[in-house]
């Protein structure tokens, strides 16, 4: 069978065997031990590739600062923002952001809720990815206001000029879908992590870790009493964030959709946006995943089946991309619209042609080779694979943004759309956010959730349990695995 | 798994009292059929702690289902109906209804485009996201209530053997507050219910924070109520100042506006005269029959040539005084507009003259002219916000008003006085 040397292939397709979601001889404190000993590096041993990581992010992330300075103190008039593009990379950048968490929430709560416990492999860094990339997508529209000393105008606050928001338009309703979004996912991680951290307090061995750590925990003692509890909330959670992942991606799609431009108009927008997000968003989990489990000593638990499988849900929803670009190009015809048909033609043969066909070639040519297996199962084809659709993904936002705005109705309006170097430098900067945030998280917290996957483990729930493994399998686990 | 004799501890060096039985088990089966024999027996405040939630541990337990579902379900209805109220507030209710509300938390009708003010399907997605933020708050605040969580203190942790139920052990905890709680008998109850040891764990005694941190603490106390104090100070108290003005925007630049002086020029002033013999375009006002009403200096007995009299400069002057004028001198010119109605009403004395009084009467065209435009006594001047044309149209509307009162049957024409009859 084709397997990587050095790890256990659980990659078989037989349907009378459960595939090991762990593999290696493991039980429950060698997971305990090799999770949370990542978190637990002394700063004086801290990996240097960590620091060198870490170094670079910052300084990217220290220009977008300055970036975002600049804009501040000279105004919007440092983008390449111009009449008709009047969206230009902000928005771009805002809903390739916002798209990438939704991959993080996907695997939480829609694969928690159809009992797919592969997921607690990598539910927890999904998640945090999420967080990040909901902290960057927040940024944009912050920013992109011009004059962010009046961003409180975007929420409902009762105020001396008794002046309220207008509740019938989309750009109000992203405020409350991303506002949830963010709020939800967060709520969401933190209770996810709170055995975790209890067992991080518990294993610390200096005062400020044990304070922090003990802090963070709030007193959890792992009482059934609480556990009971614990699950309700986190299945309700779990069924309250499914709906409203939809909801935001259909919510930012109406931003474009109920607008009356040539190519926005559409009413395939939501779930064309919401399979794009999650396309993207398993791009980006694959391309942190490959890394972080090499690196963290992760691949018993982050296995090539968990890789395998991301890799499906990325050809599943990069061929509904495709789908929805060939989609848009039908109804463009069907409608006997010429506006929209010009729309749709411009798009591919326009001046603007080089950016449709990279987002074509990346979002739906690279993820059919996920369809071969030995492709899908191989770790750097499918890190190259994966970059391509985090491209390919973003090139999307730019073909609908600007080739819509640039040339709609009027001719005499049309014009070209140049990005700045600020605009390059703000979108570099945001991914600097993002990977700072994400080493910092790498580092001092657990980056798989601990108590879920214990209880994933064969023999976990004892001889009485739901057989997972009996009595003899509990302290020899998973793995007489594929051989 | 040995039910034999468990190894017994020493008891805690904690001082303090017995606060718990602690018994640690190694596999889940264990603390399984030991938990389903300490609820047999009737215990009551007891509990097991896991490193995972085991399946079916909370039945044998006896554990109740949550009321968990029922707090969110309520807090999902709360976020619907706050979005519902929320936006039918701000964009669709009548203030007009709402008086006794403070002005900063009215709401309005909110017109957009001409769309209804309250249409449902645009109100969903916001009803919906605070359904689902609601209901994740009572999902959480809820679960962590509910278990009484963040808890600050909790005697389990004085034993070293319990950092393991984080890791791969099980344990029970008997609590001596239950009414079953006996030191002895429940020692030994605990020690034939399989658990590989058992532990008893005694409260820590109080230990006061350190002398500095109650300093650092009552300063900082007391530093956090500068802010407040000094924004409850400018609330109540009056100052002559301006606002503090933190972002400039463009409101405050390095200009020159008219009347200013400026070193530059030899006059010192901003403001900059024509260069002379010079006459910039449309402001040649050589006509002054026209322009001030004035002929050969004196005010002029008759309307300017380049003003024609028709019906609709009439209909003009009509509009204008009635926008203009009708304030204060009434839609007829008999002086009693809206504004001389309330000054009489309160008791103020505004001087308004009636157009029928004998003295305006016999005013030329060209004196009322100079009057709009200038103003008289207490009348302001309206000739920067009227125009020429404009005013010399209100004039003939006045004049029109005032030929009214006094016109007699010769004013007619033929016909008219024939209809009359």
């Amino acid at each position: 069978m084709a397997s990587i040397v050095g790890e256990v292939d659980n990659t078989m397709q037989d349907p009378r065997r459960r595939a090991p979601l762990v593999t290696g001889q493991h039980d429950a404190a060698s997971i305990t031990r090799s999770v949370a000993s990542i978190a637990e590096i002394p700063v004086d041993q801290t990996p240097l590739g960590w620091y060198v990581g870490f170094g670079i992010s910052a300084t990217i992330t220290a220009i977008l600062g300055f970036a975002v300075f600049w804009l501040l103190f000279n105004g919007v008039g440092v983008w390449g923002v111009n009449n008709p593009a009047g969206w230009g990379f902000a928005i771009i950048n805002f809903v390739f952001w916002v798209g990438i968490g939704h991959a993080g929430t996907l695997i939480s709560a829609i694969l928690f809720l159809f009992r797919q416990h592969w997921r607690t492999a990598i539910n927890r860094f999904a998640e945090a990815m999420t967080i990040f990339a909901v902290i960057c997508a927040g940024l944009f529209p912050g920013i992109h206001i011009g004059r962010v000393w009046l961003a409180f105008y975007l929420f409902p606050i009762p105020n001396q000029m008794a002046m309220w928001p207008n509740f019938r338009s989309p750009l109000l309703w992203d405020v409350f879908a991303v506002g949830t979004y963010f709020t939800v996912s967060l709520l969401f991680w933190y209770v996810g992590l709170i055995p975790d951290l209890a067992t991080l307090r518990d294993r610390a061995t200096n005062k400020w870790r044990k304070l922090i750590y003990g802090a963070l925990a709030m007193g959890w003692t792992g009482s059934m009493r609480h556990w009971h509890r614990y699950e309700r909330a986190y299945l309700i959670l779990a069924a309250l964030a499914t709906p409203l992942v939809l909801s935001v991606h259909s919510v930012v799609s109406f931003d474009f959709a109920i607008a009356q431009l040539p190519g926005w108009h559409t009413t395939i927008f939501p779930p064309y946006f919401v399979a794009g997000a999650i396309f993207s968003g398993f791009g980006m989990v694959v391309t942190l995943a490959v890394p972080a489990r090499q690196w963290c000593g992760l691949k018993h638990i982050i296995t090539l089946r968990h890789l395998e499988n991301m890799n499906k849900v990325i050809l599943a929803t990069g061929s509904m991309v495709g789908y929805a670009y060939a989609m848009e190009f039908f109804i463009a015809w069907y409608s006997g619209n010429s506006y929209e048909q010009f729309a749709f033609i411009n798009r591919a043969m326009g001046p603007y042609a080089w950016a449709y066909w990279t987002m074509v070639s990346c979002n739906v040519i690279s993820p059919q080779l996920f369809w071969f297996k030995a492709i899908r199962t191989s770790v750097p084809a499918m890190f190259i694979v994966s970059i391509f659709v985090n491209i390919g993904m973003w090139f999307e936002r730019f073909v609908i943004v600007i080739t819509s705005l640039t040339q709609d109705f009027l001719p005499s309006s049309w014009d070209y759309y140049t990005p700045t170097a600020f605009d390059w430098l703000t979108l570099l900067g945001s991914f600097g956010l993002f990977f700072t945030l994400f080493l910092l998280f790498c580092r001092f917290l657990p980056m798989v959730a601990i108590a879920e996957v214990k209880a994933i483990m064969p023999g976990a729930h004892g001889a009485h349990g739901h057989g997972h493994g009996d009595e003899h399998a509990e302290h020899a686990p998973a793995m007489e695995a594929a051989r | 798994m040995s039910h034999a004799s468990p190894k017994t501890v020493a008891v805690s060096t904690e001082p303090g009292a017995l606060a718990y039985y602690l018994l640690e088990f190694e596999t889940p089966d264990a603390i399984r059929s030991a938990a389903r024999r300490v609820n047999e027996a009737g215990w009551t405040r007891w509990d097991t702690h896991t490193p995972y939630p085991i399946h079916g541990l909370d039945a044998t337990m006896g554990v109740r289902p949550t009321v968990l579902p029922v707090i969110v379900f309520v807090c999902g209805c709360l976020g619907a109906l706050t979005g519902l109220a929320l936006q039918w507030w701000a964009n669709a209710s009548d203030p007009a209804n709402f008086k006794f509300i403070p002005t900063f938390l009215q709401g309005y009708h909110f017109l957009i485009s001409g769309k209804p003010y309250f249409s449902l399907p645009a109100n969903i997605p916001v009803i919906f996201e605070l359904t689902i933020l609601f209901s994740a708050f009572g999902a959480v605040f809820g679960m962590l209530g509910l278990n009484f969580l963040p808890d600050l203190y909790n005697a389990l942790f004085n034993s070293r053997r319990f950092a393991r139920v984080t890791d791969d052990r099980f344990f029970i905890s008997l609590d001596a507050r239950d009414p079953r709680f006996d030191e002895r008998k429940t020692r030994e109850f605990a020690e034939t219910l399989g658990a590989a040891v058992v532990e008893d764990v005694r409260h820590s005694p109080w230990t006061a924070p350190p002398q500095w941190m109650v300093h650092v603490g009552v300063v900082a106390s007391i530093v956090a109520l500068v802010p407040l104090a000094l924004i409850a100070r400018s609330w109540t108290a009056k100052s002559p100042l301006p606002r503090f003005h933190i972002v400039q925007d463009m409101d405050n630049q390095e200009r020159y506006k008219a009347q200013m002086e400026n070193p530059i020029f030899a006059d010192g002033r901003a403001t900059r005269l024509p260069a002379e013999g010079t006459v910039a375009i449309g402001e040649l006002y050589e006509d002054t029959h026209y322009w001030y009403g004035l002929v050969d200096g004196k005010p002029a007995e008759t309307m300017p040539e380049r003003v024609e009299l028709n019906e609709a400069l009439m209909e003009r002057g009509r509009k204008l005084f009635d926008i203009n004028c009708s304030a204060c001198h009434g839609y007829d010119g008999a002086a009693y507009g809206a504004i001389r109605v309330r000054a009489d009403a309160i008791g103020n004395v505004l001087a308004v003259r009636s157009f029928y009084e004998r003295s305006v009467m016999e005013k030329s065209v060209g004196h009322l002219f100079n009057t709009i435009t200038n103003g008289f006594q207490t009348m302001p001047a309206y000739g920067h916000r009227v125009s020429t044309e404009d005013r010399w149209a209100i004039v003939a509307y006045v004049r029109a008003l005032q030929r009214s009162r006094s016109a007699s049957v010769d004013d007619l024409t033929t016909e008219e006085r024939a209809r009359l009859r």
